[in-house]
């Protein structure tokens, strides 16, 4: 066989390899990704046993935490419906009332919604956010020393 | 000193605009006072920025609040070491500091090619000022780091604890560094392109640019895994969040670039692959950038600052088009001087490390951006998670790892059967016996790390020996001492053994995160005092609560509760960890209604407690339950607020101020001395420590591949560089 022909087929061989191991990968990213959900949606459409990526605020006062791991609710950005969360794992350090928080959660056989062990992310608060925020008037008084 | 900064980055704006008109001009003219010109205007950003920069960190360490960004992001409670770095914790600083940065660079490089490259130079002067006119322009009119407020507030809101971290401190400038040098190859590689002239020199120039990008993108990604794994409470370093991976992006092509480049350098190969991949990575760290602030992506860094989107994007857009343009018009002078010879050869390795490091890159691409490309598709937003990246990633960087072992060793052009055992014989015995003496120790059900393991010998054999055939043939020539002649060694070569080290160090790093993957174990428990966990053959008593205040500049900075652990292991004693938990107070605390209260409404960060090693770290971080100190807080408020009612005008603010340290240190008291019980997580994971150790040794050698050759091979240069110019002199 010439080296142009052969250069041919290994070019076209390695193409094919190419597209069909990017095919794969894009087919799985499909199948294996979980929807991302508002509390909203979540109460309307889950199915137990479905795997969700639940964002929201976490509901002021929900934190409930247990010898096995913790309770709490997640609600709306904007907006009061909110649904049940457990979960056991890691808790990130910015995890508190009212933040915002991403989860893989799935439907149990009631109406609790359980968190994926260490699926827990809280965002990150403040960085190169644009949220106009003065500080005047919020700092202790002059001539506090503590 | 706000007008001067504001003045400062007006002007910058200006000479950058202009510096790019004149370039162009001076390049499709021949005008030579135009080119220095448009030259000139890159050293006089270099100097406005910089003026702006220092101008923006006095005003951050001297916490003068007239600044909106200082009283925003810093405030007197914060440590000095702290207030240094809290500028580019802001949108607008950070925007600065990319802007300050690529100035100095884009001024060194300018500098060195004066007499050099002067047909690719000045179109290379023009996209650099373009770079820095869109920042400038940035700074100017979305985002202004001098802008003032009325009335200057006495306290700023501090700088978020979670950033109160000395990694935290080096990483983002680390990660512009990187982003900012990369621009200097992709503006010479445009400038070559456009000026039709792409032979190696280009990359030559740039090499040192290239290299260094690389290096301190790498140490950005490296303390950004560092600062996660010891500060943020969780206990790992990478989770394949969106803003992690997009500095992952342009590190993953960058190291692709800098081993193809040598094929082109060496063989005249490759050359449409060079050029699309630096101009990819260029595009990919302005995207890097622009990611962190989009806000489009869910990620654990809240950012949002959308009105930063239509710029960035069009400037993306902009990028993206031109490089494409410009491969396609340019393919005819792209084409390759020679053809691949044989597949068993250092240029087919280099080709196959490149397809996998690209693969690696698509797949970090496709999982980072899949949320936006599902909505499209299906019109629902989903994600993958980090199962989907390292069912991807891990066989890649498997194999990643394996042909790094055997790329410094396979002969260019061919590999011979005869040259074939000499060169590999030792490499694979490595490997081999590696995989070979693991088998009894149960790796059957974590095949990956095994062959991770038998990668990162084969790569340490090879290392070794390419060392030793060194040090042997120096010895044989010279008569040196073997640490003399491992010295001179390198010192002639350092390219090709700071290369070596690197390859060394990455093999050191993915066997550590091969070991911590495959074998970490984590518990998480909820203990009283005496209570203890058992985890990886350690037990963990709670031996006792602990609890302080932290003051900075005479105010309380923090509050923190924490714990004493005792370990043992086999029932001999190890030793005594002590994680802990600090509460800041939210920096719009209402002191009227609850004093006390308000302390424990702000961030908590956990400052976690390791005893690290080279065979294992076992890692703790505690949660103290302080709801448990909610009634106790609450009547300390109440009687606080009676108290303060009725002395009215008759209490000074500094009694106040005692009265509330008082109340504290009574909240601690009742911690320690009826401690709640708290909830721990504690983590034996193997060989961490050899991520951290592997990239310090792949930085060493990053380092002795860009230190300048010895003095001869300098003159050897410049009387290229000498016949070069001649030669130049005589075209023109």
């Amino acid at each position: 066989m010439n080296p142009a022909r052969k250069r041919q087929i290994r070019l076209t061989t390695a193409l094919t390899c190419a597209v069909l191991l990017a095919g794969a990968l894009m087919y799985t990213s499909f199948s294996a990704s979980s929807e991302a959900v508002t509390p909203r949606t979540l109460l309307a459409s889950a199915k137990p046993g479905q795997s969700y990526q639940l964002t929201g605020k976490v509901v002021d006062g929900s934190i409930d935490k247990n010898r096995d791991g913790m309770t709490f609710r997640v609600r709306e950005r904007e907006g009061s419906q909110s649904v049940p969360v457990s979960y056991t794992g890691a808790v990130p350090d910015p995890f508190r009332d009212g933040r915002e928080i991403i989860i893989t959660v799935r439907k149990d056989a009631g109406n609790m919604f359980v968190g994926e062990r260490d699926s827990l992310v809280t965002k990150c608060p403040s960085k190169f956010t644009n949220e106009e925020k003065s500080p005047d008037g919020k700092a202790p008084p002059e001539g506090f020393t503590y | 000193m706000a007008t001067v900064g504001k003045a400062a980055l007006i002007f910058a704006l200006a000479v950058a605009v202009y510096g790019v008109v004149v370039s162009l001009v001076g390049a499709r003219t021949r005008r030579r006072d135009l080119v220095d010109s448009g030259r000139n205007a890159v050293y006089a950003l270099a100097a406005l920025t910089t003026l702006a920069f220092v101008l923006l960190e006095v005003a951050f360490l001297r916490s003068d609040f007239t600044f909106k960004t200082v009283a925003e992001h810093s405030s007197t409670t914060t440590p000095t070491f702290y207030k240094a770095s809290a500028s580019w914790s802001s949108q607008e600083g950070s925007l600065l500091l990319w802007l300050f940065l690529l100035s100095l660079w884009s001024a060194a490089i300018l500098f060195a090619t004066r007499r050099r490259m002067r047909d690719v130079a000045p179109y290379a002067t023009a996209i650099l000022l373009g770079f820095g006119a869109f920042f400038a322009g940035l700074l100017v009119f979305s985002a202004s780091p001098f802008q003032t407020l009325g009335v200057a507030p006495s306290e700023g809101a501090g700088l978020n604890p979670l950033l109160r971290h000395p990694s935290m401190m080096i990483h983002p400038p680390m990660l512009y560094a990187g982003y900012t040098l990369f621009a200097v190859p992709f503006a010479f590689a445009a400038g070559a392109l456009i000026a039709r002239r792409v032979d190696a020199e280009w990359i030559g120039v740039t090499r040192r640019y290239s290299l260094a990008a690389w290096f301190f993108l790498g140490i950005g990604i490296l303390l950004g895994a560092r600062w996660s794994y010891s500060e943020l409470g969780w206990g790992g370093y990478w989770a394949w969040d969106p803003v992690e991976n997009a500095s992952l992006l342009p590190w993953l092509t960058g190291t692709a670039f800098l081993h193809s480049v040598m094929i082109q350098e060496k063989r005249g190969m490759l050359k449409v692959w060079n050029a699309s991949l630096v101009l990819a990575t260029g595009v990919l760290c302005v995207l890097g950038t622009f990611l962190v602030r989009s806000g489009i992506l869910d990620s654990i860094h809240a950012f949002g600052a959308s009105t930063l989107g239509v710029p960035f994007v069009t400037l993306i857009g902009l990028m993206i088009a031109g490089s494409v343009w410009l491969v396609t018009t340019r393919r005819d002078v792209l084409r390759s001087e020679h053809k691949l010879d044989s597949a068993f050869s250092r240029e087919s390795v280099f080709l196959a490390n490149n397809v996998v490091l690209v693969g690696v890159a698509f797949v970090v691409f496709w999982g980072t951006f899949f949320p936006l490309i599902s909505e499209a598709v299906t019109g629902t937003k989903s994600a993958v998670g980090p199962p989907w990246f390292d069912q991807y990633t891990v066989p890649l960087v498997i194999a990643l790892v394996f042909l790094s072992g055997i790329g410094p060793v396979i002969a260019w052009r061919r590999q011979t059967r005869a040259t074939a055992r000499k060169s590999f014989l030792w490499p694979a015995v490595a490997g081999i016996g590696t995989l070979v003496v693991l088998l009894p120790f149960g790796v059957f059900d974590r095949p990956a790390a095994w062959l991770m393991f038998g990668a990162g010998a084969l790569v340490t054999g090879t290392v070794v020996q390419e060392f030793a055939r060194g040090v042997r043939a120096r010895r044989a020539m010279s008569s040196e001492s073997v640490p003399v002649a491992l010295v001179s060694l390198v010192r002639r070569n350092r390219r090709r053994y700071g290369g070596y080290i690197i390859h060394l160090g990455m093999a050191l790093l993915f066997v550590g995160v091969a070991a911590s993957s495959a074998f970490e174990e984590a518990k998480d428990a909820r203990l009283s005092p005496g209570q203890a966990v058992n985890v990886d053959g350690y037990t963990l008593t709670y031996a006792k609560p602990t609890a302080r205040i932290d003051s900075e500049a005479g105010r309380i900075e923090r509050i923190v509760f924490g714990a004493e652990l005792r370990v043992t292991k086999d029932g001999e004693a190890v030793g005594v960890l002590k994680p802990s938990r600090g509460f800041y107070p939210p920096d719009d605390r209402t002191f009227a209604a609850n004093p006390i209260a308000s302390f424990f409404e702000g961030e908590a960060t956990s400052e976690v407690a390791m005893d690290a090693g080279l065979r294992k770290d076992l890692w703790t971080a505690v949660s103290p339950d302080v709801g448990a100190l909610d009634g106790r807080i609450r009547a300390l408020d109440e009687g606080f607020t009676k108290g303060i009612a009725q002395a009215g005008d008759q209490i000074a603010p500094a009694q106040v101020g005692a009265l509330i340290g008082q109340a504290l240190n009574s909240v601690l008291r009742s911690y320690t001395d009826d401690p709640p019980p708290a909830t721990f997580r504690v983590i034996a994971s193997p060989m961490v420590t050899w991520i951290w150790l592997g990239g310090i040794i792949v930085f060493l050698g990053a380092i002795v591949s860009m230190w300048p050759p010895p003095k001869g091979a300098t003159r050897r240069a410049d009387a290229k560089l000498l016949a070069r110019v001649s030669r130049e002199l005589g075209r023109a």
